[in-house]
């Protein structure tokens, strides 16, 4: 353990030294968005910027994914049985991951691989063969408050290694067994530089202004936050639109769905949202969610009261603030996590 | 690695209409690999979700007990995509099953008590599981009193005639099978759930119930529960939500924390008036 240094001309070699049996995956501009791309040429690596327009979430839980295929004609010997798609071929790696979006990994790690019955054989792999290699947020946005979800712009929560840019160079801290690895070789930072991590570390948590407490949600019955008048006041604005959930890194819920075509068939995962009436529908017509008070409420609960009690405590959220960004009614969860807290 | 979305590969062995009316059908199922039935490790009140490759999975409640061999049977209402395509598919077609999933009612835990068993319509199917291994001469002896109270709207929406004429002869069980309204050659009982269970009044003692019904049938049955002593915890409830995953990773089925395919869907009344009414 320790912190290491890289001169940033030297970047580029580490980059290419990972390209040569990786897929590496990094924020790039395309237009006026930053978003998660294929590296090709390690150039155009970006430092500066915010954060990705999407969370890398796609990468282990993509939007559309395939489970099975199978064949479709009824006469064939083989019809109708599914055969699993083959994993990954190659490892990868995710380069200036924030840390709130590596923590959202950490997280759902609980949910997509809680035990052997229930243990999501997809996104393990994909988890398996990809190192996170993360970039320390210096200058956060006004909507983060990573420091309120037990994290920080500097958190190593579901990191390997955390990178933090000091201009001309870069310090490497190795988190896991497999940043360690990565790191050998590289010289180890000096006493100034390490003082210089401290300082922008406490610089950019003091950036984060918002104050929020969760104890009185923890602490209160279920029953009691779910019948709080002022969901009634809440649910007006909200417009079901269900971009929040899509660019939530830690929103996770998913539709399965078959399609065919012709003597091809597969079954496919996509994104759903807890927003649309359809998800909780059954097929009698009876709609246990049936109203958008019961769906804007539901993920909120979920994230603040539901998932702490099933994962040790554990909040679904890091703090990343896109929903706050995104939301077109101005929908703050701040202002929400404030409300539920009473 | 065991992929928990992959279904085991079944041929329908053997398909029955189950009411007068059509809309249910009984299918039994054998495993294409034999020793995917030894991996099928269930007990009453779990479910599966039925895979229908190019439609769908759609979670059904095991009907047959696992002390009645290796092929399992499921009664499924035609009502949404993949279980209207189920009722027209023939027997020996393939598709495939999904499970077990969730929960099963914790016979384990109610040895040494009376069970007193409340079914309505066709909530039954898992409730006719639970007879017939509480029946089995392994089971029975470690249990009190075993009443029935099943009821449906007319006789030929009663499902599994069969069974609970053999447990209507039998001396080891209370068995109440009752219509909603008279019908001509019935000489059975006529009366709603909520009502035959008034008139038969089981005692609260030592005992459990497991409840499986519209929630007309539960709203109105609970009272007469409550007049007679039962406890939240004595009463134990099997829910139904829309489900996609079966094993707690998708996000739709929950009610409050939990997950009815996961942590379900076998709940008590206790554990359920503490939670949202999402279901």
């Amino acid at each position: 353990m320790g912190y290491k240094c890289l001169a940033k001309d030297k970047f580029s070699e580490l980059v290419e030294k990972f390209t040569k049996e990786q897929d590496v995956f990094a924020p790039i501009a395309q237009g006026l968005e930053v978003k998660w791309s294929l590296i090709d040429d390690p150039s155009k690596i970006l430092f500066d910027f915010k954060n990705t327009s999407m969370s890398p979430k796609g990468l282990f839980f993509p939007q559309t994914e395939c489970l099975f295929e199978f064949n479709n004609n009824k006469d064939a010997e083989d019809a109708f049985i599914l055969k699993e798609t083959s994993p990954l071929v190659k490892k990868r790696t995710l380069l200036n991951i924030r840390p709130c979006d590596a923590r959202a990994f950490s997280i759902l790690d609980k949910v997509f691989m809680k035990d052997e019955d229930s243990l999501d054989v997809y996104w393990k792999d994909k988890r398996d063969k990809t190192i996170l290699i993360g970039l320390a947020c210096t200058n956060p946005c006004s909507t983060c408050f990573c420091t309120q979800v037990n994290s920080s712009p500097f958190g190593e929560d579901g990191l390997d290694v955390l990178m933090i840019d000091l201009g001309d160079k870069v310090v490497l801290k190795d988190v896991t067994d497999k940043g360690e690895e990565i790191l050998k070789g590289l010289e180890d930072a000096s006493d100034e530089d390490i003082k210089k991590v401290e300082e922008l570390k406490k610089e950019a948590e003091s950036k984060i202004n918002a104050n929020l407490s969760m104890d009185n949600i923890l602490s209160r019955e279920v029953l009691e936050v779910y019948e709080d008048p002022f969901w009634d006041r809440l649910y007006e604005t909200c417009l079901n639109c269900g971009a929040c959930t899509f660019y939530c890194p830690t929103c996770h819920c998913f539709d399965i769905q078959d399609e065919t075509k012709g003597d091809y068939g597969r079954r496919v995962r996509n994104w759903d949202t807890c927003m649309s009436w359809l998800f909780t529908q059954h097929a009698s017509g009876h709609n246990p969610r049936g109203t958008k008070k019961h769906r804007v409420r539901q993920r909120f609960m979920h994230k603040f009261k539901y998932m702490p009690i099933k994962l040790d405590g554990d909040i679904g959220c890091v703090g990343c603030g896109r929903c706050i960004q995104v939301c077109p009614v101005n929908i703050d969860v701040r202002d929400v996590i404030k409300n539920m807290n009473k | 690695m065991k992929n928990p979305y992959k279904p085991y590969p079944v041929r329908i062995k053997r398909i029955e209409i189950a009411t007068e009316d059509k809309s249910l059908r009984t299918f039994e199922f054998e495993f294409i690999n034999k020793e995917d039935a030894n991996k099928f490790n269930y007990m009453p009140g779990q479910f599966a979700e039925l895979s229908i490759p190019g439609y769908g999975e759609s979670p059904i409640g095991i009907a047959s007990s696992p002390t009645e061999g290796e092929n399992l049977l499921f009664t499924v209402f035609r009502i949404g995509k993949v279980t209207t395509k189920l009722h027209s598919m023939r027997e020996g077609e393939v598709m495939g099953v999904r499970g077990p999933l969730g929960h099963p009612y914790p016979l384990g835990e109610l040895e040494g008590k009376n069970i007193v068993i409340i079914a309505g319509g066709y909530a039954v199917t898992t409730l006719r599981s639970t007879m017939v291994w509480l029946l089995h001469p392994d089971n029975r002896s470690r249990y009190g009193k075993i009443t029935f109270i099943y009821g449906a709207r007319t006789p030929g929406l009663l499902l599994y005639h069969d069974q609970w004429r053999q447990w209507q002869k039998r001396d080891d069980v209370d068995c109440y099978i009752t219509i909603d309204r008279e019908v001509e050659g019935w000489d059975g009982l006529v009366g709603f759930v909520p009502t035959i269970t008034e008139k038969v009044s089981p005692d609260p003692e030592n005992s459990v119930a497991i409840i499986c019904g519209p929630p007309v049938m539960i709203k109105f049955t609970q009272p007469v529960l409550d007049k007679l002593g039962w406890k939240g915890e004595q009463i134990i409830m099997s829910l139904e939500n829309r489900m996609k995953c079966g094993i707690g990773i998708c996000g739709r089925c929950n009610v409050g924390p939990y997950y009815v395919c996961k942590d379900g869907p076998v709940f008590t009344k206790a554990e359920l008036d503490r939670l949202p009414k999402e279901y």
